[in-house]
């Protein structure tokens, strides 16, 4: 009776002894702060920040290299709970969400029928992709694959990603991704954008797609804020000074200019 | 002479611990997406095997055996074993921080790893006859647990090297990661089948 249990305790001392003597050699330091850290962040390692995942985030966070307001998914609010355990101030940002500009699809027309990998990357390798569009989305999707937090899905009907804006952190990584940069960031408290991002003429952008910024200056005309121009035959807003009043959406001829309820 | 070659070649092929005795597949799917961390992991069951297979042979031959606790066999490899797992883990966190994290949960895991113990158990039976031991046990112990320990990191790294390539692949929805993988292991497993009419 007496000799498994004697045995079994011996052996589990001696074992124990050992990793203890093992460990005082090869001990890691490890700052505690680091794993306070990163209980607050997101975890999707979508590296928007700029380092080797969350983890790296934090560590240079816990050095004091990087401020909290790198991670953009993190939220203004938990930003500054990580800035006050440090005591570190940080400025307040607008929340941005990522915009689609172009209202192609199947409204813009294709030059050939591709038939390669079924990436954006890979699509637009040859000559640009397969719509006349030299500026237009491709549609297959590498923005949707990339999102970490499940934001943008594609609209099987239209060919187009859309993003859901509750859930964009405005972390950037489709804009990186898209090899047409169609992409960018917007205030989301602004409501109004343009979905095209061609710089053609007028006339060309008519023969390609029926939902192009044709540069015919109504918008700008009606513009009660002076905050949409027209520049280089495209749209643009100047979200510093728009009020999201939709004067220029009303006027639009190809119905370009989304405004979003 | 002959004898050694044996269990070397029925330890890496014939009876591959993950392909043909299902042994040890949590790693084997956890771990197998980049070869990189593949080949680590590799060398860490390896290492904690060979580890394990010296520690637990003595511990059979000069304390289970003579005390006639044959019966604890389990319960005190396994105590070898998660004692094995710790200092890797020690190891490993002091060494490269990437890759203990590239790991997670599958590193201290090889603790309950079925594979390790699987060796452990397996030395106990085919080089011990009941209670008498048998000729050259020791080294023959040895190298099946080394020679195991790479016939895991063989499989593994085939493993990551398919599924290195299998990220370009069309895979449908719902195979996607863990499903395919499962199929590609079972088709390997079929490979290796191969070896099993091998007698040397």
């Amino acid at each position: 009776m007496l000799a498994p249990i004697l045995t079994l305790s011996i052996l589990g001392l001696l074992f124990g002894i050992g990793l203890a003597l093992f460990f005082k050699i090869f001990q890691t330091k490890e700052d505690p702060r680091i794993a306070q850290i990163l209980e607050f962040l997101p975890g999707a390692n979508c590296g928007a920040c700029g380092f080797a995942g969350c983890f790296g985030l934090a560590q240079a966070i816990a050095e004091g290299k990087a401020s909290p307001t790198r991670c953009a998914p993190l939220g203004l609010e938990k930003q500054k709970k990580i800035a006050e355990m440090f005591g570190i101030k940080i400025e307040e940002k607008t929340r941005l969400v990522a915009t689609l500009i172009c209202n192609g699809g199947i409204k813009a027309e294709d030059k050939f029928v591709y038939q390669g990998i079924e990436t954006c990357f890979s699509a637009n390798l040859l000559h640009g992709g397969q719509k006349t569009c030299p500026y237009g989305c491709l549609g297959f999707g590498d923005c949707v694959k990339v999102c970490p937090f499940g934001a943008i899905y594609m609209d099987k009907e239209k060919k187009l990603p859309v993003i859901i804006e509750e859930k964009c952190t405005g972390c950037g990584l489709c804009i990186k991704t898209c090899p047409k940069k169609i992409l960018t960031l917007r205030p989301a408290d602004k409501k109004v954008y343009v979905m095209c991002n061609s710089i053609d003429k007028g006339a060309l952008v008519n023969k390609y797609c029926k939902s192009g910024c044709i540069g015919c200056y109504k918008c700008e005309k009606v513009c009660p804020s002076e905050a949409i121009h027209v520049k280089n035959n495209l749209a643009v807003i100047d979200y510093e000074k728009c009020t999201n009043c939709g004067e220029c959406v009303k006027v639009c001829p190809t119905k370009v200019i989304i405004q979003i309820i | 002479m002959a004898q050694y070659l044996m269990i070397i070649i029925s330890a890496v092929f014939i009876n591959n611990f993950i392909l043909s005795r299902f042994l040890g597949l949590c790693p084997f799917i956890g771990v197998s997406k980049e070869t990189k961390p593949a080949l680590s992991m590799g060398l860490a069951v390896t290492f904690v095997m060979t580890g394990a297979s010296l520690i637990t042979w003595l511990i059979y031959r000069f304390i289970l055996i003579p005390y006639n606790l044959i019966y604890l066999r389990t319960i005190t490899f396994i105590l070898v074993i998660a004692t094995f797992v710790q200092l890797v883990e020690i190891f490993i966190h002091k060494v490269s921080p990437g890759l203990f994290r590239a790991f997670g949960i599958y590193l201290p895991l090889i603790t309950t790893n079925c594979a390790v113990l699987g060796v452990a158990l397996l030395n106990s039976e085919m080089f011990f006859r009941e209670r008498e031991v048998l000729a050259n046990s020791f080294s023959f112990s040895l190298l099946q647990g080394f020679f195991s320990g790479i016939g895991f990191t063989l499989a593994i790294l085939l493993m990551s090297g398919i599924r290195e390539r299998l990220e370009f692949a069309e895979v449908p929805q719902a195979l996607k990661n863990i499903p395919i993988a499962f199929i590609v292991a079972s088709l390997m497993s079929i490979a290796f089948l191969g070896f099993s009419g091998f007698k040397l």
